[in-house]
């Protein structure tokens, strides 16, 4: 006969589990933009396999998504459409910034590319390549999850004195 | 009873749309779900590449346009590689050519694999985009073999290839030829026979000979139509006139027949590939004889002096390519691949422009479009297989 108290129970706090929960299924938003897509497209198929960690849900809506990755060069044109898409998706949010071009502009140093997503959006993670290798990009959003366990679900107010 | 007042509805699609293949964006005039009319509108992936090319050194030039079609990095770089060639005058050694033909075959096979898998992925068939990344990361594996790099080898220089074949290449590409008629007919089982997939494609999207011409449409979208123009056919180049394949042609000009004629162009690439592979050695040359151009193998750097200038020469400023223009076209998986360079005698081009077959592919979309059903733009979107990047390059 079990003791009294051997029931399954674990304890933590609201906050390690609400971002236990978040990191472990993140959905990107299908952002595509250039041949770090096809290396993204990649990632998600049969040999590397996302579903592994949790983030294969590929969401065409940035309304059901909570990860950004911008994969490939992004020109002054779309640069309002991706802000664009940023501000549809609801917080929590994070962004992935995939390849050379999404973060500084690459080889395509002109007057059509913008020289590094972060000057529209606000990235977390930086992968390099051109295009990086599909477990460059596993391993990105390891560290993003990484990230996420160390971010507080619930920012608590400072005391008032 | 008052007559019910309709009117149309115009929607935006795109430029973020998981079934437009990348930035494109259409804008649709819709009464209920028939189509009245389609705007293509491009521009989303403009990336001045032809206009960096001009402050780059003629060598660099091939990493940049290879980015231009980024699903044919081959057909991009061999485009560009023969126009600067034929301005420079150079012989190709036979071995140089058959690689060049065996990669440019391969590139294909890499490209059609990703448009079967994303297009009938949206049209409902999942399962068939994962069995063709299966087979596709084989074909990577050859370029990273090859170059160590996955999508963009730039292996195809100007003045012959980077370096030698590695060791195991013939066995990797042998694995490849014989593992995929096989994936291919697994594929179709999968698809031609399908009542969905029939349902979706056989009538959707025809396209008359006529209109192909006038469209001024190349490549499988022409040949789906009837239209049996093909460059390595019409304008060999790298020996192409002494293979043997056949260029398949359809006549509906329907999603249905685009699609069976790339599946039957990748049956007849690895026919060519399997030609191919047979003809080349092991080992051999794999540059052209051209002090010009190639730099000196590496023992005589070290040892003469002469060599020792030029291979310096060859890697500080470059070479100098005589005044002129050339245009060479190859056939790339989306049809014309053509590359116009203009040199003024100097050692950067002072142009270089690609006849992208996608940019013409794209503006057709409205003309498939119209009269159809909305649901049925991205059986159209996916049967001219545009990619962006070569569209606004």
């Amino acid at each position: 006969m079990a003791p009294e108290w051997d029931i399954p129970i674990l304890t933590t706090t609201v906050d390690k589990m609400v971002q236990w929960a978040r990191r472990s299924s993140i959905w990107p938003v299908t952002l595509g933009l250039a041949c770090c897509a096809i290396e993204m497209m990649s990632m998600a198929a049969s040999r590397y396999d996302i579903a592994r960690f949790g983030a294969e849900v590929f969401r065409a809506s940035p309304r059901q998504a909570d990860l950004m990755i911008v994969a490939g060069r992004l020109s002054r044109k779309m640069a309002p459409a991706v802000r664009r898409i940023y501000d549809q998706m609801p917080e929590p949010k994070w962004v992935i910034s995939m390849g050379a071009c999404a973060s500084c502009g690459g080889v395509f140093d002109n007057y059509a590319i913008v020289q590094g997503c972060d000057q529209v959006v606000p990235v977390d993670v930086f992968v390099p390549g051109c295009p990086p290798r599909p477990e460059a990009l596993l391993y990105a959003i390891v560290a993003l999850q990484r990230k996420i366990d160390r971010q507080r679900a619930f920012a608590y107010p400072a005391a008032r004195p | 009873m008052p007559e019910l007042r309709t009117e149309t509805l115009t929607v935006n699609m795109g430029p973020q749309h998981p079934s437009t293949h990348g930035v494109l964006r259409l804008v649709l005039e819709l009464d209920g779900e028939t189509v009245l009319s389609v705007l293509p509108t491009i521009g989303y992936l403009h990336t001045g590449i032809e206009k960096t090319a001009e402050r780059k050194k003629w060598q660099q030039v091939v990493p940049l346009v290879e980015r231009m079609d980024y699903l044919s990095a081959h057909s991009n770089s061999l485009a560009y590689a023969l126009a600067v060639e034929k301005l420079l005058g150079l012989e190709m050694p036979e071995r140089v050519s058959w690689i060049r033909v065996l990669l440019a075959e391969l590139q294909r096979l890499n490209s059609h694999l990703v448009w079967l898998g994303t297009h009938v992925m949206d049209l409902g068939a999942t399962t068939v985009m994962l069995y063709t990344f299966n087979e596709r990361e084989l074909l990577l594996d050859v370029n990273e073999l090859i170059a160590g790099f996955r999508m963009f080898p730039s292996y195809v220089r100007v003045g012959g290839l980077r370096e030698d074949l590695p060791a195991g290449f013939h066995d990797a590409v042998r694995h490849i030829l014989d593992r995929l008629p096989g994936r291919i007919d697994v594929c179709e089982d999968l698809l031609t026979k399908n009542e969905i997939f029939l349902r979706r494609t056989r009538g959707v999207g025809a396209l008359s000979r006529a209109d192909a011409l006038a469209w001024g449409l190349v490549g499988p979208i022409a040949r789906a139509s009837g239209v049996p123009y093909d460059v390595r056919k019409a304008f060999p180049y790298c020996g192409y006139e002494t293979f043997d394949f056949d260029v398949p042609i359809g006549a509906a000009g329907d999603v249905f027949d685009r699609y069976a004629v790339r599946v039957q162009e990748m049956r007849q690439s690895v026919r060519l590939c399997r030609q191919a592979l047979e003809r080349i050695a092991p080992r051999g040359e794999y540059a052209a004889r051209d002090v010009r151009v190639v730099p000196p193998p590496k023992d005589m750097v070290y040892t003469e002096m002469e060599a020792l200038i030029q291979h310096f020469l060859i890697h500080s400023q470059g070479f100098t390519v005589p005044a002129g223009e050339a245009y060479v076209p190859v056939e790339g998986p989306r049809g014309e691949h053509g590359c116009h360079v203009v040199s003024d005698g100097g050692n950067r081009p002072s142009r270089v422009k690609m006849r992208s077959p996608s940019l013409l592919a794209c503006q057709a979309i409205g003309k498939l479009a119209v009269g159809g059903l909305i649901a049925d733009i991205v059986a159209v979107i996916g049967s001219v297989d545009v990619i962006m990047g070569d569209v606004d390059r």
